[in-house]
This record gives structure tokens, C-alpha cells and sequence, in this order.
């Protein structure tokens, strides 16, 4: 950076040069909504998106010339830029929170102590009642097994591949834990039902489920680990050996600890994200009303598999615990993550 | 590196014991490391092996057949309308999520203040983990008629594209319904790894650019995305890898049919993942054997997806806050 060439444009004549009036912005917007209403009517075009969709046309192009003729090409592209990247986070801001609100809503409409305590047990599709605590258990075991499994081992990898790995082996590993993050879980359900039913001659059960959700977990946790690792920087590292302190020792007292709050965020999110999957636990066990709290042993519920079965009955009492069932689940996954923040922020080193 | 420093200073403060310990650890570490191969093997080798009865008996091309009945007399199956199915929602869900997520990527870490985007991170972070099942029991209840609309508009005024012609009138559980679905469960997953990425482009790269001049559109165009790239390519591949193989939202979403059908707003549309979990508990031992096939097709698909996505990293230096 030791030579840097000064934009060669000519400025214009005050230091500043033209800009548009703060009142640009919100006259341009409801132009732009009002032509997109005018145009809906004239061309029929259906639906509240499609109104959205032409009014941020209209309003893109109305602003940029405006802009190109009074403050230039760059900050016309600029302000397009600026547009384009709001409106990018509203588009997909609607979805998601449409997504919660009608979890919230819906599950709120079946949400008692008993729904979060009853099994399904003689509880009939069509009947109302019945609940999801056989379903919760088995989501609890079977994730806390996957984590067991997964968590220790990813970050040994991770430790492995920023800290002892060179040449071609760590160049190997690195390269297949990034295409192990693209298996698509019901692959992993498939291995593990090839290996540990057909190839082992066991039963489906919950741990089999554990071991394939531990399969998905595992490349996760040692990307986000291997990240984390990564920044921690090197004077750590030199001054820990400076003072004699083994590279092992380094890593297990400098380096974790340093890393530990991104390393326990990104093992929470990978437990987040595997709690709701449906795939390989509809390969690997297989559902049952009632309670199961050994998951080596039987059919074991799990909320996933639990809302997969109530919309599969399709009656309006299965599919509203359907949405009972999605509550829950969405309320684990959140409590996951509050309590992940919540570690990273407590011990987070400061500095 | 600082590491090629420190392997001759253990030896003459702390002697043998430091060193078992180190070498204990570092044989350890890489056996974890060497565990992913080792998984990654046996995936392959476990579907391998137990695709082969089926397609021995398969007495379709196993390609191009749009039928599944592996369990029939005589056997006849192929993944002709899976293939299409699998690719194209996932490329549309790709095409639809990464320059959105990218957006939503810049917003949160450049656009918004200091104290919206800590909160804003928190919401993306949150939605990454909204379960694929829910996605779909949202996309069955609220996006099937949500999305009518745009799908009506789209047949009255692109449908000469044939992709978007719709001759039946009838606009429900089709692959274009899935693709919407599947683009807005990839977005979280391409917007957080695009996040973390730009939070780590050197503040002193974008102030430089600021200093000198530049717009803010200019100084994320010469500052943010060279340093970000791989790590935006990276956050595509995400996307993709989970969109190819998303299962349960899309079991749900389609009606499921065999046949391969450009007119993507009509019902109908098949993937392999979906069409596993539609068949697996009614399949017979043909029928399991060659689901698993399908499903090996998915795994070399995923992989070599992943494989060129990481080969187009590769060929980019990578330097990290450590060096």
C-alpha cells in the first residue's frame, strides 16, 4: 500500500459536489409505491409480492437517474448498491418471520402442561389430545448421544488441522471434511442404516439415529473450531512458547481457551441444526407412541419424526399438534442457541 | 508460521515426559483428523455395496427410467425424473438465495448500525436452525396459496419461457413451490457464512478504501468481496450441498411423480432424498437396495459439487487474522 494513485475524476466545483435533498429518498419511495399500485391495476398483477417486487423496480430506476444527473455515476451506483442491499434483507426478512409467527401462532393453539407431557399413547389420529413428551425425550437423548460422539472429535480435527497439520495429509482431510459438510443428511441416514442394520444386523433404534446425526454434526464443528483456531493469533501462540510452555500444553491452556467461546457457539449451532432433522431418523428408528427412554433398545420417538407422522395423518387434530410439535422443537433449537450467546459472551476473553 | 520454530524448543527445557505428551496429543488429534476419511470411505463403500443387488436386477436403464418399481416382477427402475428434479430446485433455490443472502450478508455487517446489526446476526443465526421439517409445514400452509400469485403472473406473462407455462391451470405442490421453499432454508445457512467472512476483511482494507475516496458500493467491491470471495463461494456451496439434498420440507411440498417436466409451476417434480424418505418404510429388500443406489447418486452428486466449489477456493490464496 505504499503507493496509492488519486482518483483522477475531476472534482466538481464545491467540496462536496451535488447530492440529492434528504427529502429524495422518501418522495422517490412513494412515488415508486403508488406507480407499482397503478400498474397492478392496469396489468392485473396478482398478490401483494408482486406489487412489492415492481414498486422496488420503479423506485431503483427513478432514483439512479435522479442521482446519475446530480451527483454522478459513482453515487448513483452507490445508492443502487445501498438500495438493493436493504431490499435484499427485507425480501428475506418477510419469510422467515412469517415462518415464526405461524409456528408461534399455531402452536400456541394446542400448547398446554399435558401436550408437553403426554405421550401419544391410545390417542387416536383423529382425536384431539395427546402430546409430545415421549418425543421430547428421544430428541434430548438422541442429540445429546450425536454430541457426545461428534463434539470431542471435531475439535480434536480442527486442533489437528491448524496446529499439527502439514503437507498432504492435512491438505486430504481438510478437503474432505469441506465435502463432508455437503452430505446430505439422509445420506448419512442411508450409511448408517447400510452399516449398523443391514451390515452389523442390529435393530433401528435411537442410537442408530444418535450416530447419524453425530455424522452430520461432525464436519460442522470442525469448520466452525478449525475458524476459531485460526484467529486466535500467533503472538499467543510465540509468547506461550517463549516461556517454555509445551506445544501441547499451548494448545489445551492458550489456544482453547482463547478460541473456547467460538468453538462452544459453533458446537451449539451444529447441535441446533441436527435437532431438527427428519431424514435420517426416518431411515434409522422407527417411531412409537409411547414413551422409550433407552435408546439402544425399540422403536424411540422424536420431535422431528413426532411432526412428520401428525402431517402425514393429515386430520385437522394431527395436524394442529403437528404444529404443537413445531413449537417445541423451534423452542429446544432457540434455547440452544440463547444459551450458546449466552456461554460465548460470559466466557469470551476480553482484549 | 510460528510452528516450524517450536518443534526444537521442547526438547531441552521440560525432556521426555513433554514430549510423550506432545506427541500423545498431536497422534491423537490425527487420528480424529483421519476419522473423517475413514467415514467418508465407508459411506461410499457401505452404498456401493448395498446398491448392487438392485441394480443387477434392474431390468430399466437405471438413468433415464421415469418409473420406480424396483419390487415388481420384473424389476424396473431409473432415476431420470429424480436427477432432473434434484437439480434443478437446487439450482433455481442457488440462483434465488446467494445474491440475497450475499445482500443480507452486507447489510447486517456494513449497512446497519453498530447495535441493529448484533441483533440482526442473532436473527439470521436463529433462522439457520429453523428444521427443514417446519420450512415445510410452512410452505404447505402458508406459501402453497401465498405463492399463487406470482406463480399466475408469471405463467400470464414469461410462460412463453415453457419454465414458468403452467397448461393445467392448476398451481399447488410443484418443483417451482419446492425451489421457493428450498431457497428460503438456504438463505440463513448463505448469509451466515457470507457474514463471517466479511466480519473478518481488515478494517484497515475498508477504511484505506474510504480514505481514498471511495463510496461505500466501492469500497465493498475493492476491499470486501477480494478478500471475501472464497469464503462467498464457500457459502454457495453450503447452500447448494443443502439444497440438493433437503429432504423432509420437499417430501412434503411436492406430489411426488415420475417424469421429467420442464413446466415447473405444474404439480408434480421427484427428488432423490424425497423420494427415499416418500418410499423407504413400504420398500421391499429390492426396493431398500435400490433407494440406497439412488441415494449414491446423490452422494457423487453432492460430492462433486462440493469437489469443484472447493477446487475454486483452492485456487485462491488464503490468509486468515493468524497469519
Amino acid at each position: 500500500m505504499a503507493t496509492t494513485t488519486m482518483p483522477t475524476r475531476s472534482q466538481p466545483s464545491s467540496l462536496i459536489g451535488g447530492q440529492l435533498p434528504r427529502w429524495a429518498t422518501p418522495t422517490v419511495g412513494a412515488s415508486a409505491v403508488a406507480a407499482a399500485f397503478a400498474l397492478n391495476l392496469t396489468t392485473g398483477l396478482a398478490g401483494w409480492f408482486g406489487t412489492a417486487i415492481v414498486a422496488a423496480l420503479v423506485f431503483l430506476v427513478i432514483q439512479s437517474i435522479w442521482s446519475f444527473r446530480v451527483e454522478g455515476r459513482r453515487h448513483a451506483v452507490d445508492r443502487l448498491a445501498t438500495t438493493l442491499v436493504y431490499s435484499t434483507f427485507v425480501a428475506a426478512i418477510v419469510p422467515l418471520v412469517s415462518v415464526l409467527f405461524t409456528v408461534l401462532v399455531k402452536g400456541l393453539a394446542v400448547m398446554s402442561w399435558a401436550f408437553l407431557t403426554d405421550s401419544m399413547r391410545n390417542v387416536s389420529p383423529r382425536a384431539e389430545g395427546g402430546g409430545v413428551g415421549h418425543a421430547i425425550v428421544g430428541t434430548l437423548q438422541q442429540v445429546g448421544i450425536a454430541a457426545a460422539f461428534a463434539v470431542p472429535v471435531g475439535i480434536l480435527a480442527a486442533i489437528y488441522l491448524v496446529e499439527y497439520g502439514r503437507g498432504r495429509l492435512a491438505k486430504v482431510i481438510s478437503f474432505f471434511v469441506d465435502v463432508m459438510t455437503g452430505i446430505p443428511s439422509i445420506v448419512a441416514g442411508l450409511f448408517i442404516f447400510t452399516a449398523f442394520v443391514l451390515g452389523l444386523g442390529l435393530e433401528r433404534s435411537g442410537f442408530a439415529a444418535a450416530l447419524a446425526l453425530a455424522i452430520l454434526m461432525l464436519p460442522v464443528i470442525i469448520r466452525t473450531t478449525e475458524e476459531m483456531l485460526k484467529i486466535v493469533p500467533n503472538d499467543l501462540r510465540e509468547a506461550s512458547y517463549a516461556l517454555g510452555v509445551p506445544k501441547f500444553r499451548t494448545i489445551l491452556k492458550v489456544v482453547l481457551p482463547t478460541a473456547l467461546a467460538g468453538i462452544v457457539t459453533g458446537a451449539m449451532l451444529s447441535v441446533a441444526r441436527v435437532a431438527g432433522e427428519t431424514a435420517p431418523l426416518l431411515l434409522t428408528t422407527f417411531l412409537t407412541q409411547s414413551y422409550n427412554y433407552n435408546p439402544l433398545e425399540g422403536p424411540q420417538a422424536s420431535l422431528p419424526l413426532f411432526i412428520w407422522d401428525q402431517i402425514t395423518s393429515g386430520t385437522s387434530a394431527s395436524v394442529g399438534r403437528a404444529w404443537g410439535g413445531a413449537l417445541v422443537l423451534i423452542t429446544i433449537v432457540m434455547l440452544f442457541y440463547i444459551t450458546a450467546k449466552l456461554l460465548a459472551a460470559r466466557f469470551a476473553p476480553k482484549g | 508460521m510460528a510452528e516450524s520454530s517450536t518443534t526444537t524448543s521442547t526438547s531441552s527445557i521440560s525432556g521426555a515426559s513433554v514430549r510423550r505428551g506432545d506427541r500423545a496429543f498431536s497422534g491423537v488429534s490425527r487420528g480424529a483428523g483421519l476419522l473423517v476419511l475413514v467415514i467418508m470411505a465407508a459411506i461410499a463403500a457401505f452404498l456401493i455395496w448395498r446398491s448392487i443387488p438392485s441394480l443387477a436386477e434392474n431390468t430399466g436403464n437405471f438413468l433415464t427410467e421415469q418409473s420406480w418399481n424396483p419390487d415388481g416382477d420384473p424389476s424396473v427402475f431409473g432415476i431420470g425424473a429424480l436427477l432432473f428434479g434434484t437439480v434443478v430446485s437446487a439450482i433455481i433455490a442457488m440462483t434465488l438465495a446467494v445474491p440475497v443472502g450475499i445482500g443480507i450478508a452486507l447489510f447486517i455487517s456494513l449497512y446497519a448500525g453498530r447495535r441493529l446489526s448484533s441483533s440482526l446476526a442473532f436473527i439470521t443465526d436463529l433462522l439457520a436452525a429453523v428444521p427443514s421439517i417446519i420450512f415445510g409445514l410452512w410452505g404447505l400452509e402458508v406459501l402453497l396459496s401465498g405463492s399463487e400469485g406470482i406463480q399466475v403472473w408469471l405463467n400470464d406473462w414469461v410462460g412463453w419461457t415453457i419454465l414458468f407455462d403452467n397448461r393445467l391451470d392448476l398451481y399447488g405442490k410443484s418443483l417451482f413451490l419446492a425451489s421457493l421453499v428450498l431457497s428460503i432454508m438456504i438463505l440463513p445457512t448463505v448469509a451466515a457464512v457470507s457474514r463471517e467472512v466479511i466480519l473478518q476483511v481488515p478494517p484497515g482494507h475498508k477504511e484505506a478504501a474510504l480514505a481514498l475516496g471511495a463510496t461505500r458500493w466501492e469500497m465493498v467491491k475493492m476491499a470486501v468481496f477480494p478478500f471475501a470471495k472464497p469464503g462467498m463461494i464457500s457459502a454457495a456451496m453450503l447452500g447448494l450441498g443443502r439444497a440438493l439434498g433437503e429432504t423432509i420440507a420437499v417430501a412434503l411440498i411436492l406430489s411426488a411423480k415420475f417424469e421429467v417436466n420442464w413446466h415447473l409451476t405444474e404439480p408434480g417434480g421427484n427428488t432423490f432424498a424425497a423420494n427415499i424418505a416418500l418410499k423407504w418404510n413400504e420398500a421391499g429388500t429390492t426396493g431398500l437396495s435400490a433407494l440406497i443406489a439412488s441415494g449414491l447418486v446423490l452422494f457423487v452428486l453432492t460430492l462433486t459439487v462440493n469437489m469443484v466449489a472447493r477446487y475454486i477456493i483452492a485456487r485462491r490464496a488464503e490468509f486468515s487474522g493468524a497469519n
